[in-house]
This record gives C-alpha cells, sequence and structure tokens, in this order.
C-alpha cells in the first residue's frame, strides 16, 4: 500500500454534551481515491472540516505528508495543498465563473493574467470552459459542483476533499463527472471523498471508510464493505442484515 | 494603460472646472462635494470591495482632522508633513479598529455596531480632552502661504482635493486589478470559500480597513487645511459616518466611480433642498433618506449598477430589433 498522504489519528469532535465525531483514525494513501461513506449526521462532514482546519478538533491529530497539521487555519492548509469542496456549494454569486476560479489560482500566482490562464485551463479540465464568462449564479446544480471542484483545482492542490459533489446530479451528469474525478487521480491528485451515490463510489474508490454515529464502523475495498452487515444495519436498521439475508435465501 | 482611461477623462474634466467657473460658492461646493467623495471612496474599498459595512469612518475622517490640526497648533509642525502624519494616523486608528473587531471574528452588523461605537467613544474623548481643545475645538492659524498648505484661491483648494480624489481613484483601480482585489471581492461574496481557496480572510480585511481608512483620513486633513477649524462634532460626528456610506451606496457600492457621482448627486440634491425650502435645517437629510430609499429600491447597485443595468437593456433591444426586421424582411 502507498504511503498515507493525509493521516487523521483518533479525532474527536464534540459539540457540547454531543460527541459527534469518535476517534476516528484513517489514512489516505497517496495517488488514491478513498471514499467516506455513512448515513446521514454520522459526522463525514465534521470530519472533513477538521480536515479542511474549519473545525478545531477536540483530541487527535491529523498529519499531511507527516506534518502535523492539527487546527491549522484553512488558509494555510490550502497553501500546503490541502482543497476541499463544500456540500452546499458555495459560489462567489456575484462573479463571472472565471472570476471564481480566479480566486482559487491566485494562491499560487500572484499576478492577473497568470491566475486568468489556470482558470482557463481547470475550465477545460472540468467542463465549464464554454461557461467561464457566464455569472455563476446563473450556473445549473451540475454546473456549480463543476465550479465547486474547479476552483479547488486551481488552488494546485496534492489532497482534494470532495464533499457530495455528485449530491443533486441526474445519472447522465454523474455519468460525465465520474471520469472527470478519475482523471485527476490519474495525474496524481489524492482525493478523498464524501458520497452517497454508491455506483460511483464503487466505480472511484479503491478503499472505502464507513463512519455512523461518529465512529468508523468498517473499512475495506467497496464490495467489501458494502456486503458487511454492519454497514447495512447502519443504513438500513438494526436487524437488517438478517432479513435480507433470510430474504436473499427465501428467494431462491 | 487603456484601462486608466476613464480615470484621466474623469479627473481632466473636473480639473478644467475651475478654468470655466469663477465663482467662489460654485467651487467652494465642488471642493466640499469633493472631499464628501474622497471619504466615501475610502469607505468604498472596505464596504464596497470588502464587503464590510462601516457605520463609523468619522473614527478616521476625524483622527486625520485632529492630527493635521493639533501637530500645526500644539507641536509647530509644518502643515505638509502634519497632513501626511494625519493620512498615517487614520490608518493606525484604522488598523487597530480592524485588528480588534476582524480577529474576534465579527461581521456584518456586529462589526457595523462596533465601528460606530469606536467613532463615538472617540468623539466623546475629543470633547473633554485638553489636547483636542475640548468643547472649544481647535482652530488652526490662517497663513497663507504654499508652505502652510493654505490657499487664498479657491480653486487650488479645488485641485489639492481633485488629486487627492485622483489618487484614490488610481489606487482602488490598481486593488480591482490586483491578487488582493480578487481576495477582497472572494471575501465579501463567501468568506468561508474565500478560506477554502487559502485566502487569508483576516488579513485581507485589516488590510482594506488600513486602506480605506488612510483614504478617509486624507479627507479629514483636507478638512482642517480648508476650514483651519475642527471640533469634536465635526471631526467623529455621525454626520461623517454617514456621508461616507451614503455616497458610495448611493452612487454604487464596490464600483471606480461610485463614491464620487455618489457624493455629486447628494450634494447637488442636498444643496437644491436648502435652496428650494429657503434652508429649513435638517432639510437635505430628509432629501439624503428619500434618495437612499429610491436607490436602494430600484438599484441596489447604485447609480452606476443602474446605468450599467440600462446599458445591457439598450444592447439587448439593440441585439433583437434587427434580428425581428430580417424576419419581416
Amino acid at each position: 500500500m502507498a504511503e498515507p498522504l493525509l493521516d487523521v489519528e483518533n479525532v474527536t469532535r464534540r459539540f457540547g454534551g454531543l460527541v459527534a465525531v469518535d476517534k476516528v483514525t484513517l489514512a489516505a494513501p497517496q495517488g488514491r481515491i478513498t471514499a467516506l461513506i455513512g448515513p446521514n449526521g454520522a459526522g463525514k462532514t465534521t470530519l472533513f472540516s477538521m480536515i479542511s482546519g474549519f473545525l478545531k478538533p477536540s483530541g487527535g491529530a491529523i498529519r499531511f505528508r507527516g506534518d502535523d497539521i492539527t487546527g491549522e487555519p484553512p488558509h494555510r492548509l490550502a497553501r500546503r495543498g490541502i482543497a476541499r469542496t463544500f456540500q452546499i456549494v458555495q459560489p462567489f454569486a456575484g462573479l463571472s465563473v472565471r472570476d471564481n476560479i480566479r480566486v482559487g489560482a491566485h494562491l499560487r500566482h500572484r499576478a492577473r493574467d497568470d491566475a486568468g490562464r489556470v482558470a482557463e485551463e481547470v475550465s477545460r479540465e472540468v467542463g465549464l470552459a464554454a461557461m467561464l464568462d457566464r455569472p455563476a449564479d446563473t450556473l445549473t446544480i451540475a454546473g456549480r459542483k463543476r465550479l465547486e471542484l474547479a476552483r479547488a483545482l486551481a488552488t494546485a492542490p496534492k489532497l482534494l476533499l470532495l464533499d457530495e459533489v455528485l449530491a443533486g446530479l441526474n445519472p447522465s451528469e454523474i455519468r460525465e463527472i465520474v471520469p472527470v474525478i478519475r482523471a485527476l487521480r490519474d495525474r496524481g491528485i489524492t482525493i478523498v471523498m464524501i458520497e452517497h451515490v454508491m455506483q460511483a463510489v464503487m466505480s472511484l474508490a479503491e478503499h472505502v471508510f464507513v463512519l455512523a454515529e461518529g465512529r468508523i464502523i468498517a473499512q475495506g475495498a467497496p464490495a467489501q464493505v458494502a456486503a458487511d452487515p454492519a454497514v447495512i444495519e447502519a443504513y438500513l436498521g438494526h436487524g437488517a442484515a438478517a432479513r435480507l439475508g433470510a430474504g436473499a435465501s427465501d428467494g431462491r | 494603460m487603456r484601462s486608466v482611461a476613464p480615470i484621466v477623462i474623469v479627473v481632466a474634466v473636473l480639473a478644467a472646472v475651475p478654468l470655466v467657473v469663477q465663482s467662489n460658492v460654485t467651487l467652494n461646493f465642488l471642493g466640499v462635494a469633493l472631499m464628501i467623495a474622497l471619504a466615501g471612496q475610502g469607505w468604498n474599498i472596505l464596504g464596497g470591495y470588502g464587503g464590510q459595512y462601516s457605520f463609523g469612518h468619522a473614527a478616521f475622517f476625524g483622527t486625520g482632522a485632529y492630527v493635521t490640526a493639533i501637530l500645526q497648533m500644539r507641536y509647530g509642525v509644518n502643515a505638509w508633513p502634519a497632513f501626511a502624519l494625519g493620512i498615517l494616523g487614520g490608518a493606525l486608528v484604522g488598523a487597530v479598529v480592524g485588528a480588534l473587531s476582524f480577529r474576534s471574528g465579527l461581521r456584518g452588523s456586529y462589526f457595523a455596531l462596533v465601528t460606530l461605537a469606536f467613532a463615538e467613544v472617540l468623539r466623546i474623548v475629543a470633547s473633554v480632552a485638553p489636547i483636542t481643545g475640548a468643547g472649544v475645538g481647535t482652530l488652526v492659524k490662517l497663513d497663507l502661504r504654499v508652505a502652510a498648505l493654505q490657499f487664498e484661491s479657491r480653486a487650488i483648494f479645488y485641485w489639492v482635493i481633485l488629486a487627492l480624489v485622483a489618487v484614490a481613484l488610481v489606487v482602488t483601480h490598481l486593488i480591482e486589478r490586483s491578487r488582493f482585489g480578487a481576495w477582497l471581492v472572494a471575501v465579501r461574496e463567501n468568506e468561508d470559500a474565500a478560506m477554502a481557496l487559502g485566502v487569508n480572510a483576516t488579513a485581507v480585511k485589516l488590510a482594506a480597513m488600513v486602506i480605506s481608512a488612510a483614504i478617509t483620513a486624507a479627507a479629514g486633513c483636507f478638512y482642517t487645511q480648508y476650514f483651519l477649524f475642527v471640533d469634536s462634532g465635526i471631526a467623529y460626528g455621525t454626520w461623517m459616518s454617514i456621508e461616507a456610506l451614503l455616497v458610495p451606496i448611493i452612487g454604487g457600492v464596490g464600483t471606480l466611480f461610485g463614491p464620487l457621482l455618489g457624493a455629486l448627486v447628494v450634494r447637488v440634491l442636498g444643496e437644491a433642498a436648502l435652496l428650494v425650502t429657503g434652508g429649513a435645517p435638517g432639510l437635505d437629510l430628509v432629501v439624503f433618506g428619500c434618495v437612499l430609499v429610491l436607490v436602494i429600491g430600484f438599484s441596489p447597485r447604485g447609480l452606476m449598477g443602474g446605468a450599467a443595468d440600462i446599458v445591457t437593456w439598450l444592447r439587448k433591444r439593440g441585439a433583437r430589433r434587427p434580428a425581428g426586421e430580417a424576419g419581416h424582411g
């Protein structure tokens, strides 16, 4: 297994009495796509927020390329090479698509023209090239998801945290964007994705972590995890795995 | 170079006014309008581009005014360095207010209230502190020499304030085109998204605050040299905080020429109201209020935004008509 780019160790986050993330340990190997799945409210986004610096962990450590980055602010993590997208898209609504992406590109390029050029390159990569001069708030949901991706990519990240980039897309839009994500992995970007669309998780991820009620309850290859009784129960309720198993044998 | 052409044209036209108009009343009126425009340009950097609405820009205007006056009268500093130090003093107050409010994460109306409070505290302190002349205020000695930055001719004063406005226009233009400007607008549009893209939002806002404060302070320095008198009500009174945010909002927040246009419109309307009613006190303020309501109601992006909308609409109409005619043919 490749050496982990990101190392999350025993990370905990409490909100008052609620433990949203409870001693989670996971690793994202260099150059791979790792998926993080789990039912709603499992703490996936909270975990992402801690990795990207928007929330400080109550305990535990996060390491990136061997450096301890626990509690560093988002802008410094972005400079280190960690980029994230938001589950609820956060475009700069008053700006054009080009200006949106350029903000990301400015992280590594001071000159306006250089940043503009990067914005154009990135827009081609994610399929937004035709919409560069449109105001961001006129994009469709699929367009906005691509914009989230484009802005993050413009920062030239080593680690990309994708928070449900496929949510809200129709099947054909998903089929279009899956190869885009795979191409990013192929050019060396390590990806951790939160995703509910299992078809995409199955086809993209090499390793899956399952989070439920703040804890990692299973991990492994996608097919292996999907068959795990603990995972099925987390999604469908206690005893579901047994009932499904019984149903399957009855049907046979 | 092409992109600074509008600035050059606007400034050249305004610079030509004293060559045509000799009336001291008119030049005085325009000079004050430009001073308000300058204060508004300062506000516009932070409020218009950065989205941080300050209700207390009088804190910077007043500091500029007082520093310029006090250095000359109490410490015998020449007017020119006193003017420069006044700008620096305003920037310093901006840095302190900005550091305190942004580092503690104040946003939106909380930020607005804190800036208002700072301006009010300064006003109260200035109205009792001996160094500011307390309730009496500070009078600057009349000394009509270039070396003392005082001019007999209203026209020269007019050109001085116009030069300051021109500098502020160029600074604003450079910010618009720079990485800092892109980050500042990103913070205005969505602070979290900006942070995720590597923008140090606190540092960006603080820098904008310092530049903003320095420009508005320059208006205060000019006030002192022009009227040769400053007291706590003039320097730190809410009138300046209101004017500084009113003119960019009416002219167009986050636009290059918004504050300038807004200041001219607001001043002309205010003056017209006073003329029509024979100088009923406070009526110009009523007019300001009405204009503000109209602008926010019909063109939230101010007169500049409204003008841009009309141009787009005309272009669209223009584009549609030939197509229609072709259809008929």
